[in-house]
């Protein structure tokens, strides 16, 4: 593009007079606009969370804890396929299909085995994309603590439970589609 | 001539002034951080002392000098060992000993008395003519403190603070002392309490010296180190700058000096300008009771803690100024207004209030 293009377009700053040319005006402006944030933390406008006292709520789409979803009747929903254990892109998820028991007559297989690692997640959030049955999901718990390594491996039993624990707060991300 | 007395009491005197002036430096640390947090719609340190059910974190200062204590004092290899030592002290010093002339309370012939002939001077060297030029002085020494610690670090940030520094102390002393010299001609006394007296009998010096009041302002905070124009620290492009290399306590008498000059400043600027501890139509020079006393410390007390909220609040609207623009503001805009100042003032003066 030439300097002179007629596309250029120039801006010039506005002339100051002098009063403006002291920048006291601006100053004034100035300590207005941090004046009215000091008197409104005041009177309580604060941003600030005092989060152990005051919980903190993450955004509906945060990605904390995995949960293993159950159906109506209770049972796993997860149907053993793979694909979260193949999306992982840190192969955290660890899972032994078998046959389903008898009975469960919608389906083929059923985990035996579920293990998430949660040291090695790093909460992409792909194996909640991947799963064809929204069987895995993941939820808004975020303070997610362990005193060992083999306590934060969490077996079938403890996503079975954080699904207990939050089936009631947070519903399925990806609606109900348990029929298709 | 001294007696025994007179100088328990003055010994009395320094104890408390030190003592309060140390104790405020600590809770002004805690004001500044909570400001900050108003500024920016956060809280602020609430937590420390809510096991023992002090409200509002209000023993955070008792923690973050506990802290500075505490923590190891590192004094790097390749740093000039004594002047790396004298630096801190130098900060600290010059700023403690400018108060021995403040004013903080009514002076002179307004003193209240205890008994007959036994005035209580609110002032720890009474009846120094100079008191002006004094803390002028005192201020100036301030300068070493910054360079020496910028120079003895042997590092190249804490360097280039120090150059940065010495450069801007020096410059902007000049339009302070321009523009106090108008209300200096005014009082016709460069003692502090004379020049409180004259405001009480013809109104504050801001009145009379608007200007005056406006380059003493820009170059106190330029003299205090204080945004906007902190560059000798300017964390985002020096590190630290003069204090990079400083750790614990050391750090923490560089702070200690920065707040301590703040206060300084700002019992400088009431006294010149707002009347020190003057309240029109309520208290005179001519008042000598202990309750009119007591009242006066409490006007002057309650003058200097809204200058130095004023400064917080101006450090947390302003941002730091270029090197080149703050060379400008110094020698091309306050020396020539403040030149101008003086002239018209000394002029006015002679033609109106006479020889």
């Amino acid at each position: 593009m030439r300097l002179d293009d007629p596309c250029i377009k120039k801006l010039e700053p506005p002339k100051l007079n002098v009063f403006e040319r002291t920048y006291l005006p601006q100053i004034i402006d100035g300590l207005a606009v941090t004046g009215r944030h000091i008197l409104g933390v005041l009177r309580g406008e604060s941003i600030t969370i005092e989060y152990p006292e005051q919980p903190h709520r993450p955004s509906p789409n945060y990605r904390g804890v995995h949960r293993l979803n159950k159906d109506e009747e209770g049972r796993v929903k997860c149907v053993a396929c793979m694909l979260c254990a193949t999306a992982c892109p840190v192969h955290c998820i660890d899972i032994i299909g078998a046959t389903a028991p008898e009975g469960w007559s919608d389906r083929e297989k059923y985990p035996a085995s579920f293990v998430i690692d949660e040291l090695r997640c790093i909460f992409c959030g792909m194996c909640e994309e991947a799963c064809p049955v929204d069987a895995v999901e993941l939820t808004s718990f975020y303070d997610l603590t362990g005193l060992s390594r083999e306590e934060m491996i969490f077996d079938k039993t403890k996503l079975l439970s954080v699904y207990d624990l939050t089936k009631d707060s947070e519903p399925s991300r990806m609606g109900n589609l348990t029929t298709f | 001539m001294l007696t025994f007395l007179g100088l328990t009491a003055l010994l009395i005197k320094i104890g408390l002034v030190v003592g309060i002036s140390q104790g405020a430096v600590a809770y002004l640390i805690y004001v500044e951080r909570k400001i900050a947090a108003y500024a920016q719609d956060r809280i602020g340190p609430n937590r420390c002392g809510r096991e023992f059910g002090v409200p509002l974190g209000l023993i955070q200062p008792l923690a973050d000098g506990a802290k500075m204590i505490l923590k190891e004092d590192v004094i790097p290899k390749y740093v000039h060992k004594t002047t790396f030592i004298l630096a801190p002290m130098i900060a600290i010093v010059t700023a403690t000993i400018g108060f021995a002339v403040v004013p903080f309370g009514p002076v002179g012939a307004g003193a209240p008395r205890l008994g007959a002939d036994w005035p209580v001077q609110f002032q720890i060297a009474p009846g120094v003519d100079i008191g002006i030029v004094y803390i002028l002085a005192i201020g100036s020494l301030a300068v070493y403190a910054v360079v020496l610690a910028g120079w003895s670090s042997n590092n190249k940030y804490s360097f280039l603070g120090g150059l940065r520094s010495s450069a801007q102390l020096i410059s902007y002393e000049i339009p302070m002392g321009l523009s106090i010299l108008g209300i200096v001609l005014l009082a016709r006394s460069l003692d502090l309490n004379t020049i409180i007296e004259w405001q009480d009998r013809h109104g504050w010096g801001i009145f009379w010296q608007p200007i005056g009041f406006l380059i003493f302002l820009v170059s106190a905070f330029a003299e205090t180190n204080r945004l906007p124009f902190d560059l000798p620290e300017s964390e985002q492009e020096l590190v630290g700058g003069f204090h990079t290399e400083y750790s614990a306590m050391k750090f923490g008498m560089f702070f200690l000096g920065e707040y301590l000059h703040v206060i300084t400043v700002s019992f400088l600027t009431v006294i010149l300008f707002f009347g020190g501890w003057d309240l029109p139509f309520v208290l005179s020079a001519d008042q000598t009771s202990w309750i009119s006393a007591i009242f006066k410390v409490i006007v002057m007390m309650s003058k200097v803690s809204m200058m130095i909220v004023f400064i917080m609040w101006i450090r947390w609207t302003l941002p730091r100024f270029r090197y080149d623009t703050l060379m400008n503001l110094a020698w091309k805009s306050l020396l020539p207004l403040g030149l101008l100042n003086l002239t018209v003032t000394a002029v006015l003066a002679q033609m109106i209030l006479g020889g």
